[in-house]
This record gives C-alpha cells, sequence and structure tokens, in this order.
C-alpha cells in the first residue's frame, strides 16, 4: 500500500465521516442533549482532524480543531445548544466538507467564509481560543523528546549534577514500564551512573519474580533543567517512590558532555537509536504518589464482563469489506452480460436443433439460465449503494436555499438505505439538488404566509426512497403551497408552449412544468433559475431510463416522483414482434396483457381507438405507428394490447403484433452505437445473434399524440444485424 | 519471533499508516476499529504491545486501558496512548489508568518504529 492510496484511504474515510457528521447533525437536531449523539459527532471531525494531520493538510487540521473544540464544549456539557449555534454546526459542517474537498483536489478555498466561522466558533469558547492551545509544529511531537530549554546559557558551562532515587512499585511493571528504558532516556541528556539497591532482594526460596525489589540511585550530570527529568518520570508517576535533587555542592561547572558511549560501565549503555522515549516523564513532583491510588481502582465490573464474552465476538464490529478498483467491477458486468446473451443464444441453438429427447438438456439450460440470472445479481449488489449519502447533501441545500431565500426549511428523510445503482446515485445528484432547491425556493411559502395559513413556520422538504416492483422510487415532496396552476398554465399559453383555449386536466396543467422552456417564477430567482429548468431534470432521469412526475394539492404542498430501473445494464423485458421487427419492451412497465375481443375496441373520431377494460376505455397506441413503421399489418387480429400506465396520460394499450418470451436483456446503448431514436431507449442482442430494439412506453406514446412525426425519416430504415 | 503489535483505532486512515509503517518495520500488525473489538481480540493476537486511540466509538481508550490493566485477562504488555490530544489532564488520566506511554498524532514513523524497538526489545 503506498502512500497515495492511504491519502486516497483517507479521503474516503472522510466521505464517510462527513456522511457521519451531518447525520449526527441533523439528530442533534431532535436531541440535542443524547451525548451519545454529541459523541459520534465530536469524533467525526475529530477522526478528520486526526487523518488530516498525517498528511499535514495543516489548514484542514486547523479548522477542524476550532470545530471540534466547540463540540467538545457541547459534550463536556458547558455550551448549550440552541438554533444559533445549531446553525453554525451546521455550517461548520459544510465548510469542513468543502475543505475536504479542497484538500483532495488541491485547490485552495476562499478565506474568508473560513474566517468569519473560526471566528464565530471561538466566540463560544470564553476567549481562550482554540488555535492557541494547540500548535501543529510543537506536536510532531513528543518523539523527539522533550524541548531543550537553553535558557540563553551556554549548555556547556550550565551543567548540573542530579541525584536520583527510584524505587519502582509493582505497578510500575505492571504497567508495561521499563527502568531500563527510562535509564536510556536520562543517559541521552549528559553522563549517567546507576548503582542497583539490592538490599530488599529476598532469599531464592522466597523469590516473588513478579514483586518490585529493585531500587536504583542514579546520578546524571546534564545541562537539562530538572523539569525535563521529571517529564521523563511523566508516565511512572504514581508507580515509584523517587526523589530527584540537585547536587548543590557541585554546582554548574564546566565539564564536556561525554559521548553516550563514553558512559560509566554501570550505566545503561543506550542503544545506538538516537530517539528518546515517547514521553514516558513530565512534571511529577518530586516525592512518592501513593501506588494504592492505581492499585485500589476499580475496574469498571461491566467492561471486564463484556471483555470475557467470547460468544458475542463474531458479531461485533462492521462486516469486513473488501475495497475494489470500480473498472473492475464494471468490466464483471459487461461480461456478465456477454454471459447473458451467450446463454440466450445456447438455449436457442438447442431449440433449433430440435433434438429428440432434450429433457435433461432443458433442464440444465434452465439451471445454467437461473445460475447467470444469480451472478448477475451478485455482480449488481456490489455497485448497489445507499441512497443516504445524497440524501444528506441534499439537507445542505435545504440549508443553503432556506438561508438565500428566508424561508424556513427542515430536511426528513425517509429510506435512506435503500440500495440504488451507484451510477444512478452519481447521476441523480443533479437533478435532485435543483429539485430539492426548487421545493425551497418555489414549493415553501414565506414564514408569515405560512403562519397565516396555519403551518408550522417551518416548512418541511420529504425525500423518501423505497424499492417496488423492480423499480427504484424516489419522492421529493414539499408541504408547501402547491402548483398555482393558474399561472402555469397562462404562462405556457404566453410563451405559446401550448394552444389557447384548450381545456387541461390538472395532472396535465402540472406537468406543462416539464415542457422545455418553461420557466415557473414571475421573475427567475438567482437560486432556483440557474439555467436549469424542469425538463432538464426530466432529461436526466429520463436518461437514466427513469420517469419523473408530480402531483400537487393547492395549500398542502407538491409532490414529484421519480421511477428509476434498479440497474442501468439488464432488465427484464418481454420480447414482441411490431410490424415483422422483433422488440422487446420493460416489464417493468406493462401491468397487464390482453387479447382483446374485437368487440370491445371502439373506433373513436377518425382512427383513434380504445378498448373496453372491465369497464372503462383505454386509448389504443399502435406501436408500429408511433414508430413510423406503418399500421400494424393485420388489422383484423387487433394483435396484443400491453396496458401500460404513464404519467402523460394514465392508462394506455399498446398494439403490438405477438408476444414471443419473457427474457433478461442486456441493455446497449444506442446513442453510443448509433444514435438516439425517439420512442427507443437502447438496444439489446438476442439469442439468434440479432439486435432488438428497447422500446420506450411512455416516449412511444407521447410519439403517437404528435402527429406527422415520423421518428425513423432521418435514419432510414434500419437494418442491424449482430456481427 | 516477530513482535506482535496491536492497534486500535477507529480511524481507517490511521489503521493504514500505522500498518504500513509497522510492517514495513518487520512488525506482525493487527488492528482492531474500536476498543470492544480490540479488546475482544486482544487474547488472541496476544501482542507485545499495544497501541490505542482515545476517541473511539463503544469502548474509548480509556476503556481499554482498563480492562486490559484491570481486567480478568489483564496485562502487563506496554500500552502507548496515539491520540491528537495532548492535554495533561487526559495523559494523566491515561496514566492513572495504566498507559505506558503517549505519542500524539501525527506520528512520525521512524521514531515510533525505533520507540516501539526498544520498548518490545527490553521487554521480551
Amino acid at each position: 500500500m503506498s502512500v497515495n492510496s492511504i491519502r486516497d484511504t483517507f479521503f474516503e474515510e472522510c466521505e464517510e465521516l462527513l456522511e457521519a457528521l451531518v447525520e449526527g447533525l441533523a439528530q442533534m437536531e431532535d436531541t440535542s442533549d443524547d451525548m451519545e449523539v454529541v459523541n459520534a459527532v465530536f469524533r467525526s471531525v475529530h477522526s478528520i482532524k486526526g487523518g488530516a494531520g498525517a498528511f499535514a493538510l495543516d489548514r484542514l487540521v486547523s479548522f477542524a480543531h476550532s470545530f471540534e473544540t466547540v463540540m467538545d464544549k457541547v459534550r463536556d456539557r458547558a455550551l448549550a445548544v440552541d438554533e444559533k449555534l445549531m446553525g453554525l454546526f451546521h455550517r461548520a459542517g459544510d465548510h469542513l466538507a468543502d475543505l475536504v474537498a479542497a484538500a483532495r483536489d488541491e485547490t485552495e478555498l476562499d478565506d474568508e467564509i473560513e474566517t468569519g466561522l473560526v471566528n464565530e466558533l471561538e466566540s463560544y469558547l470564553d476567549g481562550d481560543t482554540a488555535v492557541e492551545d494547540f500548535c501543529f509544529d510543537a506536536v510532531t511531537l513528543d518523539f523527539d523528546g522533550p524541548q531543550i530549554d537553553l535558557g540563553g546559557e551556554d549548555p556547556v558551562s550550565s551543567a548540573r549534577v542530579f541525584h536520583i532515587r527510584f524505587a519502582p512499585s509493582r505497578a510500575l511493571y505492571e504497567n508495561g514500564h521499563e527502568p531500563l528504558l527510562i535509564f536510556d532516556a536520562l543517559a541521552e541528556f549528559g553522563s549517567l551512573s546507576v548503582e542497583a539497591d539490592l538490599s530488599l532482594l529476598p532469599e531464592f526460596d522466597s523469590f516473588d519474580p513478579a514483586d518490585a525489589v529493585l531500587s536504583w540511585q542514579l546520578s546524571l550530570t546534564t545541562s537539562e533543567p530538572e523539569t525535563t527529568l521529571h517529564e521523563v518520570f511523566e508516565f511512572v508517576e504514581g508507580l515509584c517512590a523517587l526523589e530527584i535533587e540537585m547536587d548543590q555542592t557541585a554546582g554548574p561547572q564546566a565539564i564536556e558532555l561525554p559521548e553516550p558511549s563514553a558512559l560509566p560501565d554501570e550505566a545503561v549503555s543506550p542503544t545506538p537509536q538516537d530517539t528518546a522515549l515517547p514521553q514516558i516523564s513530565t512534571d511529577v513532583p518530586v516525592g512518592v504518589t501513593s501506588a494504592e491510588t492505581l492499585t485500589g481502582k476499580k475496574p469498571d465490573p461491566g467492561q471486564g464482563k463484556s471483555t470475557t464474552a467470547p460468544a458475542t465476538k463474531e458479531l461485533r464490529g462492521p462486516k469486513p469489506t473488501l475495497r475494489v478498483d470500480l473498472d473492475r467491477v464494471d468490466r464483471l458486468i459487461n461480461t456478465v452480460g456477454e454471459l447473458i446473451i451467450n446463454q440466450a443464444m445456447i438455449s436457442q441453438r438447442i431449440e433449433e436443433l430440435d433434438l429428440p429427447t432434450v429433457a435433461h438438456l432443458t433442464n440444465e439450460l434452465e439451471a445454467y439460465k437461473l445460475l447467470a440470472r444469480d451472478i448477475q445479481e451478485g455482480v449488481m449488489a456490489i455497485r448497489a449503494q445507499p441512497v443516504k449519502p445524497l440524501f444528506q447533501r441534499m439537507s445542505r441545500i435545504v440549508r443553503e436555499a432556506s438561508d438565500a431565500t428566508g424561508k424556513k426549511a427542515k430536511m426528513v428523510t425517509v429510506g435512506d438505505s435503500t440500495e440504488v445503482d451507484k451510477t444512478v446515485i452519481e447521476r441523480l445528484a443533479d437533478p435532485l439538488t435543483h429539485m430539492v432547491r426548487n421545493a425551497v425556493d418555489h414549493g415553501l411559502e414565506l414564514p408569515a404566509e405560512r403562519t397565516e395559513a396555519g403551518k408550522d413556520q417551518t416548512g418541511t422538504i420529504r425525500l423518501s426512497a423505497a424499492h417496488r416492483s423492480g423499480s427504484v422510487f424516489i419522492e421529493i415532496s414539499d408541504d408547501g403551497a402547491g402548483l398555482n396552476r393558474e399561472r402555469i398554465l397562462a404562462k405556457a399559453m404566453e410563451k405559446g408552449l401550448v394552444p389557447p383555449d384548450v381545456e387541461f386536466s390538472d395532472p396535465e396543467i402540472d406537468n406543462l412544468l416539464f415542457l422545455p422552456g418553461f420557466s415557473t417564477a414571475g421573475q427567475v430567482s438567482a437560486l432556483s433559475g440557474r439555467g436549469v429548468g424542469m425538463d432538464v431534470v426530466k432529461n436526466a432521469v429520463h436518461a437514466l431510463g427513469g420517469r419523473v412526475s408530480i402531483t400537487s394539492t393547492p395549500g398542502k404542498g407538491t409532490t414529484f416522483a421519480i421511477v428509476l430501473p434498479l440497474t442501468l445494464a439488464v432488465m427484464d423485458g418481454f420480447v414482441i414482434s411490431v410490424a415483422d421487427q422483433t422488440m422487446v419492451i420493460p416489464i417493468s412497465s406493462i401491468l397487464e396483457t390482453i387479447r382483446p375481443n374485437p368487440r370491445d375496441i371502439h373506433v373513436v373520431g377518425t382512427d383513434s381507438e380504445v378498448v373496453s377494460v372491465r369497464g372503462s376505455y383505454v386509448p389504443i397506441v399502435d406501436v408500429a405507428d408511433s414508430l413510423g413503421l406503418g399500421q400494424c399489418d393485420d388489422k383484423n387480429s387487433n394483435g396484443i394490447l400491453l396496458l401500460v400506465s404513464t404519467e402523460m396520460q394514465g392508462l394506455t394499450a399498446l398494439r403490438v403484433t405477438a408476444i414471443h418470451d419473457q427474457r433478461q436483456v442486456v441493455i446497449k446503448s444506442l446513442e453510443s452505437n448509433y444514435a438516439a431514436i425517439p420512442g427507443v431507449s437502447a438496444a439489446t442482442i438476442l439469442g439468434d445473434g440479432k439486435i432488438a430494439l428497447i422500446l420506450d412506453p411512455e416516449e412511444l406514446i407521447r410519439l403517437a399524440h404528435a402527429p406527422g412525426h415520423d421518428p425513423f425519416a432521418q435514419h432510414s430504415r434500419m437494418e442491424l444485424r449482430h456481427g | 519471533m516477530t513482535t506482535k503489535v496491536l492497534a486500535i483505532d477507529d480511524s481507517r486512515t490511521i489503521r493504514n499508516l500505522l500498518r504500513v509503517s509497522l510492517e514495513g518495520a518487520g512488525f506482525e500488525f493487527h488492528s482492531a476499529c474500536d476498543g470492544q473489538e480490540g479488546v475482544d481480540i486482544f487474547p488472541d493476537v496476544d501482542p507485545d504491545v499495544v497501541i490505542t486511540d482515545i476517541n473511539m466509538p463503544k469502548m474509548d481508550g480509556f476503556g481499554v486501558i482498563d480492562t486490559l490493566r484491570s481486567g480478568p485477562n489483564r496485562t502487563n504488555v506496554p500500552i502507548l496512548v496515539l491520540t491528537t490530544e495532548s492535554s495533561d489532564d487526559l495523559k494523566s488520566r491515561a496514566r492513572n489508568a495504566g498507559a505506558t506511554g503517549w505519542i500524539v498524532k501525527p506520528f512520525d514513523d521512524g521514531s515510533l518504529v525505533s520507540v516501539l524497538r526498544r520498548l518490545t526489545g527490553h521487554v521480551s
């Protein structure tokens, strides 16, 4: 493991710590009294500081230290958390995240914010500024041995002789100390002579090896001040009898400091290593602290017990994990995709052979298929990540948006442990940011308006995630005033986005928001209006194979719902035929398949058809027609109807010629291999090696409502063949 | 025989740094990510020296020292505290609990290695 990879791990760990920090701060909002939570927050900041120190990221260390010092005061209950301090903590957390990012990317951050934050933080520290307490240079540390205080004097001329009596107690040895090490440390300060006092050594038959029977009389000639000698004994304070006396008679004398090798024989010969001890020493007052203070200490019975419970051992601690380069996972996913295609091909070939007794072969083939699917699901699970970090980032957006707009907002999250493909999470960040910002900026009312409406002054932005039937559902809702439909409609008409004098249903009006070129606010605010409209959000979600829809209740709020596929690589689809072409349609979008009775189909107007399904009429969209492949060849057969539910116009029946199979298909991007085609989301390779287009039902329906549009016009007819 | 070090720290970064420094210097390195795990694995690892952080979840460094010094599995192995803290108050708490030494983070790996060599060299 190289230093660089440790550095990478550090930043990865920082991400986790920042996550824990944001989560902890959110919990503090509810229960600032829970010291476990405060502790967790403290630890997050503290660990970032600790790691940053190792990489000499001074600025990060310094800020984390200021932050941590205030948090420590809260932990010690010396400081109560109020709304103002909570806000400061949030901002400090945000800034810490910025500092981590800047350190990682080796960019510089604006000092101004930091200075302001540090000043604010330090205003909670009653004058004893955090920075003064914490001096980085000095901290590197303690290994270099105690600082030599020359006091302006020539060290040679100020050498003095100290007489030290050192009598360790049994506890000293029990704490892992070793007198030799202390002598080593002393020997580095000058010339040391050591004499062992063996007077307490018992007869051999009554000898207890664990007893402390030896004591020593030392004499050290050094130019070090007495305090330095005490430092050497810092960690044995209370574990020994210790007397340090300066030899008054000797006084300062001009002696040459001997080389360590020139020490008298009795002295412990210092090892060639030139480091002093880890401060095994300091300001010990001369004299003895009773060893009883240590040995009489009662162990915490609870802790003692827990150490001897090996039964629970395996359960403790985080599960072991493995960090893997993402590229390797992606390569594996690709290979699994090929495996699935290969499996489909083998199935097909075997079928074509038309063997007489294939029963056992079919079984094994089925097992192969299941195994391939297991592998695929396993690999997908590697890429799955909880949405929690994504959601947590949104709390910052909410905070910043509410600061900028003067609206009060808090964020709640539901289901943030829901796992979604890593790429989906990454590509969802921007649209989600925009939607959350919108929710605060346009969704919520100002505090005064909310009070007037009988609501809590603070609005709630709710983010939720859940898995439902092979899809991921993400909702962003606010409890604001709801959409102003009159204004939306007026705006859309003014911009010429919709024809005038057309009756729109409420959901239809709501969906106008997604039209390109639509901007809701009367004036584009600095916050939401960053040149990004909801159409961009929609496209981004769409690019992930997802849908976004909107529901709004006046006075109660607005909800945006995003439905996404679990994975971007493989999906379950129906293999269908449309106008002699084999195509695939995602199963997740199909509610029901119907072989319609001709008498259930009615023609409305000139060529619109509806089908009666259990008493309600559902419009029929001919897929071949939508794609510009001509009408369904055999009108009389009526084909098969696939019932889908869309955001655009509710329930719709898609007419196809036939359904051939239901299978897992590997999604191959059409855009990167060919070009985007309306109504088609991607392509796949079937068992016979042919390429089949994967249809996008929503888009097909939209196309059907845009007459005269021939998606294939620019591309000529496609004859795609694999290989 | 190789000298065994048990490092207890909740920071993966610090554990990694210690691992690189100490394995590079020929120590057998074991680590635990909180105090509880540290005292749990202590008997199995049977280290020659323990390095522990103070601020950790589940059980802090003081708990580790307490448990190792006064629990049923009490031990005399040197316990070094490795922490960013440097207050006298905390130092004396650690000392009273039975810590053998105190190292302030960030640490210099050359020095750490030589300190460990000396500590364990003399002990064994």
